[in-house]
């Protein structure tokens, strides 16, 4: 059922991938990525700060470069691929999308906690106005029920969503989690509006996510080269195109090139490859925003507390995507109440200590 | 004589304020404006004996006996319609405290800067946003002591205490409480960010405040906060402070807790509650400058 069929993929390297190195991406660094994307044949990249547009913050990490100029970058670089930002509402702000339009993006991802689609609505549309594509995120999916997530998915469309998301921010699906609420969208919008998904590989799931979603009927997936992403990381853009080519999935990507620059650029250069370690998969297991991971291994390390134990506490307290505030309360407070051991944290990314 | 007041919006905000106004005794509750006739709001000011009116601003101005008596007029309407009734309310001479977006007047803070536009001929000031109201004390409370070069404010408030307004326009909130920040917490550059968390039962609101400063002065920041959130439980008994700052560097971090003191809306929504409440302590100012006496012991 799935012979032949075209599937979109976004990496999402630049954007997701910059949790991973504390949105310390360089010009050069962008330029360089961007370029070999764009021959290896990704149709869309995306290139924000990890909390997207105007996401650089004391609360999210400040960005080295402005995320302006690497957007702008990436749009003089790639001849090819579309250029995506994200944008959360609540953070950045419509003005935000104008200057990465003014700078050549061509497609808005919007994203909200997935019972808050209708903050989502002046955002969607200007998106339209300025006459880029406009992509929904409906993140922290796990959280509601298909019958729930699908009436947020229709309020998105509704104000004129193109592609529809269902994003797995905690990385907290299992497969027929994935099943059912990539299923539920799909049968129930507008067979003209996308549906796409977004895995987080806290679970080791990632890439397998990927597949049953494709098989579910989403057309839009989003990767990142080895995976590089907050938590345990996305599903790798290689593994991803690699499995496809097997499946018969036309992705258009030249597999060879993808991973070339997972291994020089993510592997050597940066040196990180994310991984299920025991942070990352408490991460999976406890329903826990991704990007939540080097936080609490900054506030483990600055408390003397054990990392795990702030982000089960974080989970315990329903926390959604934004709150990076409240993990440095909790880790605060487990610190007053002694559940400090004074030991060392390991880091959840190999090589990250360098 | 109190100083008698009216509130346009028969929504939660507006209901609430009507609540609190109940409570001051330098303020007279005339009149509450709303446009549906079905509404909550309009039912509980009927059965308090409080005259309601259904059609809107020019219902309320059409009705002479009660603008004859009527000197302030809170609005807890929207952006779109307080830029609709402030001319009107100019014109007719009230003085307009604007709990809306629309931001036509200046900003007040009542821990920060209560009298500063009280004094002049200003007839319309405006209350910034909740994340505002809940913040900006404690910028200030910082640059007063040393000057702040960035501060950045995370409100973390319940999904059910955001009503369709806030929700169909979310820049407004950032961007408002941005500039109060910056105008009226005097800090150098300012952010908001604003996170609605649906978990059940309601979170109670959170605020962070994170800032930087040049070598910090710990002893001296700890104490002008804690003062300050003192200052804010005169009128919001529910602001806490989590814990002392914390200190990072040039960074400090303040965590807040706000609950509301569930007069009409539930205690989880101290977003509203600073609101109203911060309005509410406008007026009484306005009552005192105006020479309403205030019975000995009342109030709070």
């Amino acid at each position: 059922m799935t012979m032949g069929k075209y599937v979109r993929i976004t990496d999402t390297s630049l954007r997701d991938g910059s949790h991973a190195i504390r949105h310390q991406f360089t010009v050069d660094q962008v330029t360089r990525a961007v370029k070999a994307l764009d021959e290896a044949g990704v149709p869309m990249i995306e290139v924000t700060h990890g909390d997207g547009l105007a996401g650089s913050s004391i609360n999210y990490g400040f960005s080295a470069t402005n995320e302006l100029e690497l957007i702008e970058a990436a749009c003089a670089t790639a001849k090819r691929a579309k250029i995506a930002v994200l944008l959360l509402p609540g953070i950045g702000t419509i003005h935000d999308i104008k200057e990465a339009q003014k700078r050549g993006a061509k497609a808005c991802r919007i994203a909200t906690h997935c019972t808050e689609a209708d903050i989502s609505a002046q955002h969607i549309a200007a998106t339209k106005e300025l006459g880029m594509e406009a992509i929904t995120f409906l993140m922290m999916s796990h959280m509601i029920e298909p019958k729930e997530l699908l009436a947020q998915a229709k309020l998105m469309e509704s104000y004129g969503a193109d592609v529809v998301y269902v994003v797995d921010s905690a990385g907290a699906q299992t497969m027929d989690m994935v099943k059912a609420r990539v299923t539920a969208l799909r049968e129930g919008l507008d067979p003209k509006t996308h549906v796409g998904f977004h895995a987080h590989n806290n679970l080791g799931l990632g890439v397998a996510n990927a597949v049953v979603a494709v098989e579910c009927g989403a057309d839009n997936i989003d990767g990142s080269v080895r995976g590089l992403g907050a938590g345990a990381g996305n599903a790798a853009t290689e593994a991803i195109v690699a499995v496809f080519n097997k499946m018969g999935i036309e992705t258009g990507i030249d597999l060879y090139a993808v991973a070339d620059l997972a291994e020089e650029f993510v592997g050597k250069e940066l040196g990180l490859t994310p991984i299920v370690n025991r942070s990352s998969l408490i991460i999976g297991y406890a329903g826990v925003y991704s990007s939540f991971l080097l936080h609490a291994e900054r506030a483990a390390k600055q408390f003397g507390v054990p990392a795990h134990k702030v982000l089960e506490e974080v989970g315990r307290r329903k926390a959604v995507g934004g709150q990076e505030d409240l993990v440095l309360q909790v880790a605060a407070e487990l610190a007053a109440q002694g559940a400090g051991d004074g030991k060392a944290q390991e880091p959840a990314l190999a090589g990250a200590a360098k | 004589m109190p100083l008698n007041v009216a509130v346009i919006g028969s929504g939660n905000i507006g209901t609430d304020l009507m609540f609190k106004i109940f409570r001051a005794p330098e303020l007279e509750m005339i009149a509450l404006v709303g446009i549906d006739p079905q509404s909550d709001g309009l039912a509980r000011a009927r059965k308090h004996g409080v005259a309601t009116i259904d059609n809107g601003i020019e219902g309320l101005v059409a009705r002479r006996d009660l603008m004859e008596k009527i000197e302030v007029v809170f609005d807890a309407t929207s952006a779109k319609a307080h830029l609709h009734n402030a001319p009107i309310l100019e014109r007719e001479g009230k003085f307009a405290i604007d709990l809306t977006p629309a931001a036509i007047g200046p900003y007040i803070v009542p821990p920060v800067n209560l009298t500063e536009h009280l004094d002049k001929n200003v007839m319309n000031v405006n209350m910034v946003t909740c994340g505002g109201q809940a913040t900006i004390p404690i910028v200030y409370a910082i640059s007063r002591v040393q000057p702040v070069e960035y501060a950045e404010i995370v409100a973390t408030i319940a999904s059910k205490s955001a009503g369709p307004g806030t929700r169909a326009n979310i820049d407004e909130f950032t961007e408002t409480t941005a500039r109060g920040i910056e105008v009226v917490g005097k800090a150098k550059r300012g952010k908001a960010i604003i996170i609605l968390n649906p978990a059940e039962p309601p979170l109670i609101m959170r605020d962070t405040v994170h800032a930087i400063v040049e070598n910090p002065d710990r002893e001296k920041i700890t104490a002008s906060v804690k003062q300050m959130v003192a200052d804010v439980q005169e009128y919001v008994p529910g602001y806490k402070l989590k814990s002392d700052p914390l200190f990072d560097g040039d960074r400090v971090s303040v965590f807040l807790e706000v609950t509301g003191a569930a007069h009409y809306l539930p205690a989880y929504a101290g977003n509203l509650d600073i609101m109203t409440a911060a309005a509410v302590r406008v007026a009484r100012e306005v009552a005192r400058r105006r020479g309403v006496a205030v019975p000995v012991g009342a109030g709070r």
